[in-house]
């Protein structure tokens, strides 16, 4: 099927299932201007994505592609430009200071690092005790009890709470910032690369626990990450983004099976592997070129075109609209548009790749 | 491929500390390694277990004054580095090794073009061999450089100044920077680790290109197997300033035999699925004061009492195959 406006995709599927639902999400920030006019660097630029309740979405890209910018927006640390952000059927396309508590409290975020995501000064009882203050109406004289409950959780010792963060791991550090974000029982947690600054034996550790932590607590994560394997692993769904716009949505079975865009098949390509059975998983044709564009003037039509191996002459004009493969796998690119609307399933990319 | 035998440089048993308040850190503990002539390695291991100190020890660059290397040497063509006067190791940096850091953005100095800091290395090159190089020859050579790393527009690219670069094309830089004159060795530390997964990718395509045009030797520091695996014929496994096994390649994937490499391994999301294993307990040790005997035994599920008494030395399981582990050699 082909949508004429990805809106109308919007509207004709009932929302309940859906914990979060981002539509034609926009961030630009103002960085000066000229003759024209102000200029922006366009971070995200009409977004739409969902997340259903109790799975993991991946969102993958390189940096600069406005993945930690949908992240902040959802958390409420930045506004908005325009479009929608809906969380339980609210729309929260607002600041966090301007969300009632009620909301706050749902939606928690665990950030990249967490040497400077803790304050340095302050005990570990104390990093705990502000969310406990702000967002439960437990009494004071139970903080302790709960602070032990939710390092429990984490699988750390009660004594870590006397603790500063500099005399701990980075591992168990990460770990605290996920006991943090844990203290207000929220419904959604945005993990913002929660193990890139951390070694692989330690990620395991650190996702295998947060794996678990979805299972008991029901939780639902946007989890924000460059490490395609790692998604491989741990996420119901992914969406690849490029140049502030998602061009792939998939579920992960399928989108490993059959990655469809050009750039999709570009980054596992480029996936460093440690076994031959991997190395078979990778799309052979394509090698990665070029580099990402730039924010402030994206190239024209589809903005991935001047670094695209099937590049066609409509590319650099138009911009591709989603276009529904298959149910549950969406791309936006021009290979699998087909005027007639009706053509556009089981296009192999193979066939158009004279270029490679 | 031709038999590689002659061997380059040859690490034995060193030991290098820092000294800190309260002690010497005893960062490495007799490290063994070897380089034969064109040939491509791997020291694979995860932060703070020693890996750019070996390479800094090997080019003499560690902080002076704050460092001590009480046993241990370095023959480089069977000289030792070690107890090379300071013209002699200045010959070595200038013409024998080069070596290009993880973070490109701080290895090159914001305040100087491209063209000024490729042109000093060239410079220094070319008088070490007792000559002096005109300006146009300077600026040929480097020219060259930036064309062999892609560098679009290399005579342009001579006039700008490192920020005005991507951080993939800093590291061309870098690479062009550590390639322009004829080197034996390359030290690579983490060339692709700061950079995006496609660009790393590029990254890594260039430097093995020009390793196996030039026939040079490297060294390739890195924290990710999957790298090691692309890149190199044999690897080297470091844990907390000690090498815990040695393979080639391919063997090393296939009958990985000590207990960390084990826990690594299994640690690495694959991109098969499949889930991903529990991951090593622990942390790396504090170097003030180093676990006795094996320095792994702390964290390793199969310690046995006789572990904390003596470290293993590396022994040979399989042919080109060696393990540090009590065992794998029971």
């Amino acid at each position: 099927m082909l949508f004429g406006s990805e809106v109308n995709t919007v509207m004709s599927q009932p929302g309940n299932s859906e914990i979060l639902r981002a539509v034609n999400l926009k961030k630009y920030f103002r960085i000066g201007k000229d003759k024209k006019g102000p200029i922006f660097v366009r971070a995200v630029d009409g977004v739409n994505f969902s997340i259903k309740y109790g799975e993991t979405l991946g969102l993958v890209g390189e940096s600069g592609s406005g993945k930690s910018t949908i992240a902040y927006d959802v958390v409420g640390m930045y506004r908005p430009t325009s479009g929608q952000l809906l969380f339980k059927d609210q729309n929260i396309a607002i600041q966090a200071v301007k969300r009632p508590l009620s909301q706050k409290k749902e939606i928690q975020i665990v950030f990249q690092d967490p040497s400077s995501s803790l304050n340095p000064a302050q005990t570990i009882e104390q990093i705990l005790s502000l969310p406990l203050k702000l967002h439960t109406r437990i009494p004071k004289r139970q903080f302790r009890e709960r602070m032990v409950e939710l390092l429990e959780r984490v699988e750390l010792p009660a004594e870590y709470l006397y603790k500063v963060p500099s005399s701990i791991g980075g591992g168990e550090k990460q770990m605290v910032a996920i006991a943090r974000a844990l203290a207000s029982n929220p419904s959604l947690i945005v993990l913002d690369e929660p193990t890139s600054a951390l070694d692989v034996s330690i990620q395991a550790k650190v996702i295998n626990k947060l794996v678990d932590l979805q299972k008991e607590l029901n939780l639902t994560y946007l989890f924000i990450t460059h490490d395609l394997s790692l998604m491989r692993n741990v996420a119901s769904r992914i969406a690849i983004m490029y140049l502030g716009k998602i061009c792939e949505v998939a579920d992960t079975a399928s989108f490993f099976e059959k990655p469809l865009h050009p750039y999709t098949q570009m980054l596992i390509s480029a996936v460093p592997v440690i076994s031959e059975e991997e190395e078979k998983l990778k799309p052979k044709k394509i090698v990665s070129i070029g580099e990402i564009g730039s924010p402030v003037n994206p190239p024209p039509g589809c903005s991935f075109h001047p670094r695209c191996p099937c590049k066609m002459p409509i590319c650099s004009e138009v911009d591709p609209e989603m276009i529904e493969v298959s149910p549950e796998h969406t791309v936006r690119c021009h290979l699998f548009s087909r005027p007639e609307g009706t053509g556009s399933k089981g296009v192999q990319i193979e066939e158009k790749q004279p270029c490679v | 491929m031709e038999v590689k035998e002659k061997v380059l440089l040859d690490i034995k048993n060193l030991h290098t500390w820092y000294r800190v308040y309260g002690g010497n850190l005893k960062v490495l503990n007799g490290i063994n390694l070897m380089v034969r002539e064109g040939e491509s390695i791997s020291l694979v291991g995860e932060a703070g277990c020693g890996k750019t100190t070996t390479m800094k020890s090997i080019l003499r660059i560690l902080p002076p004054g704050d460092f001590l290397i009480p046993k241990g040497e370095i023959s480089y063509k069977g000289k030792d580095i070690l107890k090379m006067n300071p013209s002699e190791i200045q010959r070595l940096r200038s013409q024998e090794i080069a070596m290009i850091f993880q973070d490109p953005t701080a290895a090159l100095n914001p305040v100087f073009t491209l063209g000024d800091q490729i042109g000093d290395v060239i410079k220094y090159s070319i008088a070490s061999d007792g000559r002096k190089g005109r300006k146009e020859e300077i600026r040929a050579l480097s020219v060259k450089a930036f064309k062999e790393v892609s560098l679009p527009d290399p005579e342009r690219m001579l006039e700008n100044y490192p920020f005005q670069l991507s951080g993939g094309m800093r590291q061309r830089a870098c690479i062009a920077l550590a390639i322009s004159s004829s080197r034996n060795l390359l030290l690579a530390d983490e060339p692709g680790t700061s950079l995006d997964v496609t660009i790393q990718d590029q990254i890594l395509r260039l430097l093995k290109d020009i390793v196996e045009k030039k026939g040079t030797s490297i060294i390739l520091i890195t924290h990710a197997l999957g790298v090691a695996r692309e890149m190199t014929e044999r690897i080297y496994v470091m844990y907390a300033g000690t090498i815990v096994e040695t393979a080639l390649t391919k063997d090393l994937f296939k009958n990985p035999t000590h207990p960390y490499t084990k826990g690594l391994l299994a640690s690495v999301p694959r991109l098969s699925g499949g889930g991903i294993a529990k991951g090593i307990p622990g942390r790396i040790p504090d170097y003030l004061n180093p676990p006795q005997g094996c320095r792994f035994q702390p964290r390793c599920e199969h310690a046995t009492p006789s572990c904390a008494e003596s470290s293993p030395q590396l022994c040979e399981v399989e042919k080109d195959h060696f393990v540090a582990c009590y065992l794998a050699q029971r």
